[in-house]
């Protein structure tokens, strides 16, 4: 009944799994797709922090800290490319995007 | 101990159903709603773990910005989002088996590292606290931070800088024929070019 790290870390393993089966199956939702990475990233900091309570050192939560401000950022510039992808074309249909191809 | 395990469990059933609901909500605005749900969970599995500095943190930075951030831009753009969700079923198969495989290898190397290496675990986080009793999780954060990792801080910092001038310049834009201020042309106009000398004729007033 008592609750582990190996609990904690399913969780987060569960998680991120979601997210990666968000990516697949929305495939062309580009937003969707953003959120799954949020996932992901939250299922990363849920392994940090696990991490470091159970080893007793607080140096998984600063990094836990550090990927939160990669996300927030990652998150406001994907954004900013979404809506100007957006102006641009019309639509948010990513597996159109192939005006860089060569 | 058993009220803890219960909380967990709470919090962890709602974390995960959260996240499905997220990746499978036909509208992306319940989408966002969802993902709102499981960082309020994923906050709540954090105090659990005693790191309650961490906890609203995830509430402020993910609930008060990014959420708002996606439902901003879920609103604003205008798009028929039941058209980008065909294929949905089409990758289904595919996204399972890849997502189902991952979970069990990542479930089986977790439990053994849990297992397997616990010689230095607590068995009780929230009573132990991570840099010794009576210091409060941001105290013990910012013992570190501000002087071990003042540097990465700083980086952090840096990371947040950019993107916020990447986010603006990225999204920003001047629509023609909307009259603006130009600080420079104000500053430059002189008497000499500001400024013409006519002389009318009576009865014929001035052409512009």
């Amino acid at each position: 009944m008592s609750i582990g790290l190996s609990h904690y870390l399913a969780v987060a393993a569960i998680l991120f799994t979601i997210g990666v089966f968000g990516i697949f199956v929305n495939r062309k939702n580009i937003i969707v797709i953003l959120m799954s990475v949020e996932l992901i990233l939250l299922a990363v900091n849920i392994n940090l922090v696990a991490f470091s309570a159970y080893l007793g050192n607080v140096t998984g939560q600063i990094f836990a800290m550090f990927v939160l401000t990669v996300a927030a950022a990652e998150a406001a510039v994907g954004l900013a490319i979404l809506v100007t992808f957006f102006r641009n074309r019309g639509d948010i249909a990513v597996d159109d995007a192939s005006m860089m191809k060569g | 101990m058993a009220l803890q395990a219960i909380a967990f469990y709470l919090m962890a059933a709602v974390t995960l159903a959260s996240a499905l609901a997220v990746v499978s909500s036909k509208n992306p605005v319940h989408s966002v709603l969802f993902l709102i749900a499981a960082f309020f969970s994923a906050a709540g599995l954090f105090v659990l773990l005693g790191a309650e500095f961490l906890a609203m943190l995830l509430v402020v930075v993910y609930v008060g910005a990014v959420a708002v951030l996606f439902l901003f831009v879920v609103m604003m753009l205008d798009v028929d989002f039941a058209e980008l969700r065909q294929g949905f079923a089409r990758y289904m198969p595919l996204g399972g088996l890849i997502a189902g495989g991952l979970a069990i290898e990542m479930i089986i190397v977790s439990t053994t590292v849990a297992t397997k290496g616990a010689a230095r675990l607590n068995e009780n986080p929230m009573a132990s606290g991570t840099a010794g009793p009576g210091i409060p999780n941001a105290e013990a954060i910012g013992r570190v931070l501000y002087t071990q990792y003042v540097y990465f801080f700083q980086a952090a910092g840096m990371v947040l800088l950019v993107a916020m001038i990447g986010a603006i310049v990225l999204t920003l834009r001047h629509k023609p024929g909307v009259k603006r201020q130009i600080i420079m042309d104000q500053v430059l106009r002189t008497p000499a070019n500001g400024m013409r000398m006519v002389s009318p004729k009576p009865g014929e007033g001035i052409d512009a």
